[in-house]
This record gives structure tokens, sequence and C-alpha cells, in this order.
């Protein structure tokens, strides 16, 4: 008897973007170029984040046709986005085919209380997180992969670094608790007691973590790497660069070979401007996007 | 042979890689990470982890993997793919007109149980394991829709071959890494086992 939808190979199907870079894609052309980049899969939208930050309003679910024209093109696996708590986009994704789902920040929010219970479907879904009581709350509601929050569409790498070394270092510090600590750590970090126990033990999440929002360079993949991250989401990164081809295969090549520097140093030569980037100082609370979430 | 640890290379560009190297160490061999040729030289037999195939066979291509690893291989150094490394050892893909490591005598069919929501799991009976089933864990899993006469079927599922084996090359659609069932590791391990004794004599 097949049994689809388990545990096993929704965060098996994570498992196997290990090393990988993830590329947003608005176009069917766009997600060709990402495949021949090299991406392991590809994020359809109907905006990149820094296109969502410009035009305001209230961004919500891609238009099925996108989603549809970029599963058409590419072999790869490709994701997509709804709402947070927004079960009706979720389902609708789910229905169209879409490989994963990321119920995401940079659309915005359906709920103000409650995220989609991702255990009821059978796509699998990846979630952001800033810390660890917030990835584990995800993990709890059945994601069957995480992400740093970062702060999309700015080309900023700082918030993506202060969460993964959030995450990272209250792992350590839960693996250096004795067991009879964990209930009061659980309390204090808003976790799941059986997950803290398990990360406790194993000493490390019990699901794959990827970097994403405002990886902007090769560099900048690389050090999430450094960091500790799975692999990478690229957001506005590759298509807003001046060299989309060039940026994204040298974004691919930095992510898989993190720690060669002579590498990196060639690679992240004569390919262009990447992004304008954004000042943090510069965007008020409202403007933030990894706020979104609870 | 006695006593010598057994060095099991892991393509290491993408994918699952740290979950065979887990089981790998499991069966009390020693797992080498394989992202540069330098790295063949000492291993006895190669894993080609899942993974995304395409990216995958991009990288070996791009980081000088490819012919290396077909020169040992066709030397006899034992290979086994899982999922993405099976569509690498075919000879053909079904729908492309370009084929990867055309390695293994047999015609995959890519996610041909469909896409991500149709990934399962299910009971795999395994030709030469003894004891229960297999789990079998199919993530956009591919199959092998023919197989040359020196082709050995080791598992059908639902009347597709999800299993097979030439010579010294190993082939799964479905990932043992993914499990704590450590037998197809084992037959592979076997398989470098006998290769390394013949070389010896």
């Amino acid at each position: 008897m097949a049994v689809v939808g388990t545990e096993r190979v929704k965060r098996g199907m994570a498992q196997m973007q290990k090393n990988g870079v993830i590329m947003d894609v608005v176009t069917a052309e766009q997600a060709k170029i990402a495949e021949a980049a090299g991406a392991v899969a590809v994020m359809a939208l109907e905006r990149v984040p820094s296109d969502i930050r410009a035009a305001g309003g209230v961004a919500r679910m891609a238009d099925p046709t996108i989603v549809e024209q970029v599963m058409k093109a590419v072999s790869i696996p490709v994701m997509a986005k709804c709402r947070i708590g927004h079960i009706v986009e979720a389902r609708i994704l789910e229905s169209l085919g879409v490989d994963y789902i990321d119920e995401s920040e940079v659309l915005t929010p359906a709920d103000d209380k409650y995220h989609v219970n991702k255990r009821e479907f059978t796509v699998p879904f990846v979630c952001g997180a800033r810390d660890l009581g917030e990835a584990l709350r995800r993990i709890a509601e059945g994601a069957a992969m995480i992400r740093t929050k970062g702060e999309p569409g700015t080309g900023n790498i700082v918030e993506a670094v202060k969460h993964i070394r959030m995450v990272q270092s209250q792992i350590r510090r839960v693996v250096s608790m004795s067991e009879d600590e964990l209930v009061a750590e659980s309390k204090e970090i808003g976790a799941p007691y059986e997950l803290l126990l398990e990360i406790h033990r194993t000493g490390s999440l019990p699901v794959v973590n990827f970097a994403a929002g405002g990886v902007a360079t090769p560099a900048d993949a690389a050090l999430m790497m450094e960091l500790g991250s799975d692999g990478v989401f690229v957001g506005s990164g590759v298509f807003k660069s001046e060299n989309p081809e060039k940026f994204g295969r040298a974004i691919v090549d930095a992510t898989m070979n993190f720690k060669d520097y002579d590498l990196l140093a060639k690679i992240s030569q004569g390919i262009g401007t990447p992004m304008k980037g954004i000042e943090m100082s510069t965007l008020s609370i409202n403007e933030r996007m990894a706020e979104r979430g609870w | 042979m006695i006593g010598m640890i057994l060095k099991i290379g892991i393509l290491d560009v993408q994918g699952a890689v740290s979950e065979h190297a887990k089981s790998i160490r499991n069966i009390g061999a020693e797992p080498v990470l394989v992202k540069h040729p330098e790295s063949l030289v000492e291993v006895h037999g190669l894993i080609l982890p899942g993974g995304e195939s395409t990216t995958l066979g991009t990288l070996i291509r791009k980081y000088g993997l490819y012919e290396p690893i077909r020169e040992r291989a066709r030397q006899g150094m034992p290979v086994f793919g899982t999922c993405a490394g099976l569509i690498l050892l075919a000879r053909k893909i079904e729908g492309q007109d370009d084929h990867h490591l055309d390695l293994m005598d047999i015609t995959v069919n890519r996610n041909s149980f469909g896409r991500q929501r149709d990934s399962f799991e299910a009971d795999i009976e395994f030709e030469g394991l003894s004891g229960a089933p297999f789990p079998g864990v199919f993530i956009r899993a591919p199959h092998i829709v023919t197989a040359g006469s020196d082709v050995q079927v080791l598992a059908m599922y639902q009347d597709r071959i999800v299993a097979a084996r030439q010579g010294n090359l190993l082939a799964a659609s479905f990932h043992p890494e993914l499990t704590s069932d450590l037998r197809l590791h084992e037959y592979f391990k076997a398989v470098i086992e006998r290769q390394c004794a013949a070389e010896c004599v």
C-alpha cells in the first residue's frame, strides 16, 4: 500500500534540495534561465519581493496562470507562495500541483493569529523563522522545511545573518542544557517541549534550514552557507541584477563551493552590478516584512 | 581485505549527502565526500545521491567530475545511484536527447510517479534481501522503462522497475538513505568487497 504525504517524503523532498539555490522567477523564460544556471527549484511569483515592496498595497498568491506556465517550462521542482494563514490559497496551489508551498511573510498575511495547519496537506510547506521558537512553532504546524526570514527585497544580508546566528546559538544552548531545564526553555521561547528534546538529543533541527531574505551576491550566498545554512533562496537578487544568467550561475557556484575562496574571488568578477540595496535604518517597522508571522 | 576499512565516496555536489554518509558510517565503512576528481582516486566505490538530476548533471560536467567518474566506473569501480543518481547512470532519458554518465544500459522516465504531492512510501520486495520488505521512500521518483539483457532487475513496484544491477553498477528509484534500514548499503558494500577481492588477486 502506497502512503502519500508522509512526514518523511515531505521533509525528504527538502533534503534533496540541500546545497542548492532556489530562485524567484516571474515568467517561464526566467524559470528556464534559472534551471540552466543550476537552480534546484524555482519559486513562481507574480512579482519579486523588491517589486512587491515598491508596489505597496495587498500582496496575494500569484495568478495560477503564471504558476502553470512555470511548471510547464522546467523539470526542476516548482514552489509558490501563499499568504500566512490563507488555507484556500494553499489548497489552490496544492491543486495546481506545485511541489512546495512557501507560507510567506513576503505576501500580506491573511490571518493575524494563526498559520495554516500544514499537517493536513499532502504538499510540503516551507516557512520563515527569525529564531528557534518561531522555527519550532512552524515545524509543530507541519512545516517540512525552514528558512530564515531575513528582510526580503532589500538586497541587504544583515537580517538573514541575524536570524541564522540566532537559531544556531539557540540550538547550541538547548544542546548544552540539562533535560530538566528544557520545560522552562520551552515556555521561554514558545516552542513545543518534544521538539526541544529532539534537538537536545540530535544537536540539529529536524528539518532542512535554508537562508532567505536579502541574498544579493555570490559572497552573500557563501556567507549564509558558512554560517550553517543548508542552502539558499534568492529572491530579487538574480533577476534584479544587471546580468541574471551570469549572476545566477555565480550564486550557484558560490553556494556549492562556499569554502573555496580562490574560486569565490574568480566567480565574483565580471558578473555585473548586483541589485540596488536598502539600508535597514531607512525602513520603518511597518515596512519590515520579517515582522509578519507569529 | 580483512581489517581494511572500505572507503565509499559520495558525490558531494548537491542533495542528500550527509544522509548517505551516516548510513555508510553505520555499516562500518568510511564515507569520503567527492567534490573534486582527486578525491575519486582513494575510494573503493561511489554513491550518486538523490538531489536534482538536472542540477547534478550540469555541475558534474562543470566541476570536471564527468570523465573521471565514467573512466573509473568502466574500470570496475562499483557505483550506486539513488533516485537522481539512477538518472545520472542511465544510457537514455525518456523525452530528452541528452543523457548524463551513460554507464548503465537502461532507459529511465523522470518523475514517473507524478509531482511531489504524489511522492509516497511503500514496501518493496527486493531480490536477494532477506527478511522484511524494504521500506521504499519515493520522492518525485524515476523508474526504469527498459533494461538491457545484462541488467538484472532487483525490484518492481506497480509493474515498474525500481531497482536494478548491471555488474558493478547498482541503481534504485527510492531513497534508502532516508531510512534506518541499512540492507541496501550493506548490499552495495558486498559488491565493493567482491570487486576489491577480484582486483587484489
